[in-house]
């Protein structure tokens, strides 16, 4: 009998899955050699940037290598007090007003989404379409008439219009966002608690809030982050060098025609990039999460 | 009956913080907004009615605006959907279990959640100098790069660049998207000898139209706000010859370098109109390519 040709079927698909198996590594090593590659271009003006931020001036320009031939330290203390105000109150400054704008957003927009989520009441449909299409505006569109408002109050070159419009949950996201992750809780537990006699305001203090850390966290983190960056805010509203924001005092070193001091705003802009970059390393699973799940931007 | 009022007083209660800024946030400077522009206002001296002369001036003499919508929408048209198609084409290839996937995703949304930073448009405005990086990589392989930031040829398409490498969030949500489809689903095709670009349109993009539809709106609403970028690159005033005269770059001039805040009123409710149209637009298109999962039954 010929064994050759009346090899074992068994035989067959272990070859056939061995060729599969080959063909899945080869393409697996193609992929992460293009996503190798991807990745480091999508880094690289980062890392250029980190990289500058240690080179001596005349070294920046015309160099593409990462790795500073004569590495210096000198542009972060310069930098730092290139200004006439030093980056520390610019840093203080911009610290101020986002700690303060989490806390505003966390506190409003639970609020709101507690009460979209959870209770039942006249008009909560219409309500909610008009917080939904709130997402749509251009900023640009109730600026002025906010500016306006806001000069009139005599709140221009105070903190004030950055602030107070964070505790009346101006930002849709995040309510919505929060409505999706308390839509997920269980119904009974409110129920119970109603029997038992909670109010409504301790079912959302005492049940709703502490089951919902990952998204009042996720929250919390973009509010930060967009606060940290927010540019045109602190452009219309502070007029006065010390009361800058770090985008503000960035800006500063970026429109002054005759700069030279790259590595000083290269420097100092590494800083102001640093706390989101840190924010993102710890906090990387929420946010990607809270993307994933909403569609923030 | 009571019980009628107390569970409203009970959901407006929590409600009231939002609803107090949609009303003195959102509404009311949206109507305010609407009456400015009908009026000439320089913030001195009060309003002064003018009926339509701001809008027939705007469509019918203003050089700059039909400039700034061309700007505006070059750069939507060019910036949003290859960033979808970036974000879409990097999803994918994450998306088939590789190893360290969780890597590269935080490597190709790293840019993302810096790119919001005013350093990042420092940073690449530098990129694009005249021997900046991107031209010292250019001459490597024998190109003389051109002026980017100074040339109003090729200031814009720096800004398309920038946007482009902003694909993180869609690729977030596009990766959330890919995992909800069947695997079965291609394994059936594998076995109909389907070809992977068989399979991509005839699986992946009907099964994922309802993210792209989403990815699609929501990054056009951010491109047509988009206004930071184009400021900082274009020292704020849309220089070169107005090639980075962004829409909101040109309101915002208006507004607070000019004080024409009755002219910029009115040409903020034609930005709020064209992003209703467009948003308008993409969901009556979405009938034809977009079909829920639960429509199918």
């Amino acid at each position: 009998m010929d064994t050759a040709l009346t090899a074992d079927p068994r035989e067959i698909a272990r070859t056939l899955r061995e060729a599969k198996a080959k063909r899945a590594r080869r393409s697996a090593l193609l992929k992460h050699i293009f996503l190798i590659c991807a990745s480091l271009i999508m880094i690289y003006p980062l890392l250029w940037m980190l990289a500058s931020s240690f080179k001596p001036n005349n070294q920046i320009f015309g160099q593409l290598s990462l790795w500073p031939r004569e590495f210096t330290w000198q542009n972060y203390p310069e930098g730092w007090n290139g200004m006439a105000v030093s980056f520390g109150t610019f840093f203080k400054n911009s610290l101020f007003v986002t700690v303060l704008s989490v806390i505003g957003n966390v506190i409003s927009c639970s609020f709101t989404a507690y009460a979209f989520a959870r209770l039942e009441f006249t008009g909560k449909r219409l309500w909610f379409a008009l917080m939904m299409m709130t997402l749509m505006i251009p900023y640009h569109v109730v600026l002025i008439p906010q500016y306006i408002t806001f000069l009139q109050l005599g709140w221009v070159n105070t903190y004030l219009p950055l602030i107070v419009p964070q505790f009346l949950a101006g930002d849709a996201f995040f309510i919505f966002l929060m409505v999706q992750f308390f839509r997920q809780l269980p119904r009974e537990l409110d129920e119970a608690a109603m029997i038992d006699g909670c109010s409504p305001f301790k079912i959302y203090w005492a049940i709703i809030m502490p089951l919902s850390i990952p998204a009042i966290a996720t929250a919390a983190i973009f509010s930060f982050i967009w606060t940290w960056d927010d540019f045109l805010g602190p452009l219309v509203y502070l007029n006065d060098v010390k009361d800058y924001t770090v985008p503000l005092a960035l800006r500063m070193f970026n429109s002054q025609d005759s700069v030279t001091q790259y590595g000083q705003m290269f420097a100092m802009s590494i800083l102001s990039l640093l706390p989101i970059f840190l924010f993102f390393l710890i906090f990387q699973r929420l946010i990607i999460r809270g993307i994933a799940m909403s569609g923030l931007k | 009956m009571t019980k009628f009022i107390r569970k409203n007083l009970a959901g407006y209660a929590f409600l009231t913080p939002w609803l107090i800024g949609f009303l003195l946030l959102a509404i009311g400077p949206i109507l305010a907004s609407l009456y400015l522009s009908f009026t000439k206002y320089n913030v001195i001296n009060p309003p002064r009615w003018i009926g339509l002369d701001n809008y027939t001036y705007m469509f019918g003499r203003d050089a700059r605006f039909r400039k700034a919508l061309q700007v505006t929408f070059t750069f939507v048209a060019f910036a949003v959907p290859a960033k979808l198609i970036f974000a879409l084409g990097v999803a994918m290839v994450l998306d088939k279990g590789i190893r360290a996937i969780g890597l590269y995703r935080a490597l190709f949304y790293l840019p993302s959640i810096l790119g919001g930073s005013i350093a990042v448009a420092i940073l690449w405005r530098q990129l694009f100098n005249a021997d900046g990086v991107i031209n010292s990589l250019l001459e490597l392989v024998g190109i003389n790069g051109p002026y980017w930031l100074a040339d109003p040829n090729y200031s814009l398409w720096t800004l398309v660049v920038l946007a482009v490498w902003q694909f993180g969030s869609p690729m977030l949500i596009f990766l959330a998207g890919l995992r909800a489809i069947p695997q079965e689903l291609y394994e059936a095709a594998e076995i109909d000898a389907a070809s992977k670009v068989k399979q991509f349109f005839a699986i992946t993009v009907p099964l994922l139209a309802p993210v792209i539809f989403f990815n699609l709106v929501l990054q056009m609403i951010e491109a047509f706000k988009s206004f930071s970028g184009a400021f900082i690159i274009s020292g704020g005033s849309g220089a070169p010859l107005d090639s980075l005269l962004f829409y909101t770059v040109y309101l915002f001039n208006e507004a607070f370098s000019f004080l024409r805040m009755g002219y910029a009123s009115a040409l903020a409710w034609v930005l709020l109109l064209i992003i209703a149209l467009f948003t308008a637009i993409a969901f009556w298109s979405s009938k034809y390519w977009v079909h829920y999962e639960s429509e199918r039954g």
